[in-house]
């Protein structure tokens, strides 16, 4: 006799956005193993048609609150190479010191709020606020410095300001700077170190399973890449950026409001811990010391492992941004205007490592330098396949596990990837006719 | 149990930035949830409740389902809040609703697009009763801090009605036609002290319009400025598409 079972999450929790897991095992078959994104389609495609290259970037950023940040410095870059606008190294070094803050934020956010409350057996962090209250306020002064970073650097943390085609708006003052580095060393370096021994003591918690599947990130030979790189495949190795349609292949599931991708299996996983696979020779000494201290080795193929991914990533930027704004402070601050002078009138394509993973825009511009045509493809879009197929090993090993516990694992699962439903769903490519 | 209003939190069309900046008063959060209990909120924790003395709701309507849950809500609550741009006007959803939705359908989806229902996005208040509105995009945190506290003190919060122009006068910024930039400012409803232009980036429009804007005279300024009528008119779109139905 096989087992039977029917479990159906509707609106998971603790998830960015709306969708369900649902599983059906007959006998011993699995018949059903996936997870449902139900989330409202949004249509940016029909926003972005003949707009402004001015306004891109402020359109695209309310794709995703939590990645506001990231797909603005996307469409950015996605603009500048389709216009031929230079930036300066100026521009590049303070749009790498939001990126650590956003990553910082969300990264934080996702350990802190969202998974360890599976971890401590409770519904939410708000119980965690009475039992433990050192570690919840912890997080929220971690938070808010890697929020006012952003604050300080884009103008505001969600939906940034400052940053537009050609640079910056406005220029951080070297005071400003300076106390955020005096913060990242006096308050973030202990709370970094305490985040790894709190963690230490509930890794037990973390489910062992283990698939081993296709890792995609961005490479870089100078330093862990982040803000733009080569796309690297563990299994294939690495191409240009300009190749990001050939390395996604998407295609319609009709569970699924957003699209799903492959490119030489059945799925790939993108992500911190895809980052980590393909890149943890790049990360700093604080990184290499938390990931030992957490049982992170490289090669991992344990996706529940991701969330440690990320709180070794945000070691990583925090020491980063120390770096990055000292070079700041010794090259000294310009007073920089955005260069906003097409050069040219035509595609271009920008990729870069969100919190969840590679974000690839590719805009075409008309000649008055109106957007044509349009295509997104967001970082858990990519995952999706890959969290299928992890359900599908998964639960044959646990289907003699209680009901309740298998849709903890399969939450906990999901919870994992940290997915961003919003952005998910919400840009797909089409090809606008020109009036 | 308690008497402290039980605060419930909800999240339909839109890219949960609203919600998010809830999360981002790490100063403020202890003392807010000293003040009440959040006893709903999917985004952030597994429990569910019957009713709620506030709901806090972000997002646009987009599809039958979020009509079904809205009315649901606003059963159930005494007071609903719409939180930020898509829930209070429709933001930057609304665009959606210029464009002739099928073709877009076709074309993302293919044949399987009625897999898939959707709606024009429609604000709260087109489906139901919404008692206040904290505007922006993403929110305006001042905003949704002075109408919490004047809820939980049982005091009646006060909405602005004057145009951006007056905060960013206020803050004795220089206007940014005078630095060979557009600004929605003119039109656009206040309360987020100038955020925008204060950092040099020109105001988009993203707290609704002010109730009687001038927008022959908006529309007029921006020609003079260098756009065509018809790209004032689709930087006015950008987040107030709805109210500007069938006005230009």
């Amino acid at each position: 006799m096989g087992t039977d079972l029917n479990l159906k999450v509707k609106h998971l929790t603790r998830v960015e956005g709306h969708g369900n897991i649902v599983v059906n095992m007959k006998d011993g078959t699995l018949e059903k193993a996936r997870l449902e994104i139900v989330e409202a389609p949004r249509y940016f495609e029909a926003m972005l048609k003949g707009r402004s290259f001015h306004e891109a970037a402020i359109i695209t950023s309310r794709i995703c609150g939590i990645c506001s940040l990231g797909h603005q410095i996307t469409s950015l870059k996605t603009t500048e190479a389709a216009l031929g606008l230079e930036v300066s190294e100026q521009t590049v070094l303070l749009r790498k010191l939001c990126i650590h803050g956003a990553t910082m934020q969300s990264n934080i956010l996702h350990a802190y709020f969202l998974a360890a409350p599976d971890f401590l057996n409770v519904g939410s962090v708000f119980p965690l606020v009475g039992t433990h209250p050192e570690v919840v306020k912890r997080a929220l002064r971690m938070k808010r410095l890697a929020n006012d970073i952003g604050d300080v650097v884009s103008g505001r943390a969600v939906h940034p300001i400052t940053p537009v085609p050609g640079g910056f708006t406005s220029i951080p003052s070297a005071g400003a700077l300076r106390e955020l580095k005096r913060r990242l060393t006096e308050d973030m370096y202990p709370d970094l170190l305490a985040t790894v021994e709190t963690l230490k003591s509930l890794a037990g918690a973390i489910p062992q399973f283990t698939r081993e599947t296709e890792y995609i990130s961005l490479r870089s030979d100078d330093e862990y890449a982040l803000y733009d790189g080569d796309i690297c495949s563990t299994d294939t190795g690495r191409v240009s950026d300009t190749e990001y349609l050939r390395m996604t292949n998407e295609f319609v599931v009709p569970h699924s409001t957003s699209k799903h991708c492959k490119v030489n299996r059945s799925s790939y996983m993108v992500g911190a811990l895809a980052r980590w696979n393909n890149n943890h020779d790049k990360l700093g000494d604080l990184a290499h010391t938390a990931a030992s201290e957490l049982g992170l080795t490289p090669n991992c193929y344990n996706p529940y492992m991701n969330t440690i991914a990320q709180v070794v990533e945000a070691a990583d930027c925090a020491i980063d941004s120390i770096r990055i704004i000292d070079k700041l402070l010794a090259d000294g601050l310009k007073d920089e205007q955005p260069n906003q002078e097409p050069t040219k009138f035509g595609s271009g394509v920008g990729a870069t490592e969100v919190p969840r993973g590679i974000l690839y825009h590719e805009y075409t511009y008309d000649n008055k330098g109106r957007i044509a045509k349009a295509n997104c493809i967001i970082p858990t879009g990519q995952n999706l396949a890959n969290v299928d197929d992890d359900m599908h090993k998964l639960v044959p090993e646990i289907c003699d596990q209680s009901p309740e516990a298998i849709t903890l694992q399969l939450e906990m699962l999901v919870r994992a990837y940290d997915p961003c439903i919003s952005c998910s769903v919400h840009l797909l490519d089409v090809e606008f006719v020109n009036r | 149990m308690t008497d402290k209003p039980r605060v419930g939190i909800f999240d339909f069309t839109g890219c949960e930035g609203c919600e998010l900046n809830q999360l981002n008063f790490e100063d403020q959060l202890l003392d807010i949830l000293a003040h009440v209990d959040i006893v709903e909120w999917r985004e952030a924790m597994d429990e569910k409740a019957p009713e709620y003395d506030i709901a806090f709701v972000e997002g646009s309507l987009s599809t039958p389902d979020c009509i079904t849950r809205i009315n649901d809500i606003r059963r159930r609550a005494k007071v609903l809040v719409a939180l930020g741009a898509c829930a209070v006007q429709g933001g930057i959803n609304g665009m959606k609703n210029t464009q002739p939705i099928e073709e877009v359908r076709q074309e993302v989806y293919g044949d399987d697009k009625y897999l898939f229902p959707t709606l024009p996005a429609l604000a709260l208040h087109e489906v139901v009763k919404v008692d206040y509105n904290v505007r922006g995009c993403p929110m305006t945190q001042i905003e949704f801090l002075k109408l919490f506290t004047a809820l939980v003190m049982g005091k009646q919060p006060i909405e602005p009605d004057h145009a951006v122009c007056v905060d960013c006068k206020l803050k004795e910024n220089e206007c940014l036609y005078e630095r060979g930039m557009i600004c929605l400012g003119p039109v656009t409803r206040a309360g987020c002290e100038a955020q925008c232009p204060s950092v040099g980036q020109y105001c988009t429009g993203c707290r609704g319009l002010v109730s009687d804007p001038n927008l022959k005279g908006m529309e007029e300024i921006l020609v003079q400025h260098g756009l065509s009528v018809d790209e004032a008119w689709k930087r006015l779109e950008l987040y107030n598409a709805n109210d500007l139905e069938g006005v230009r």
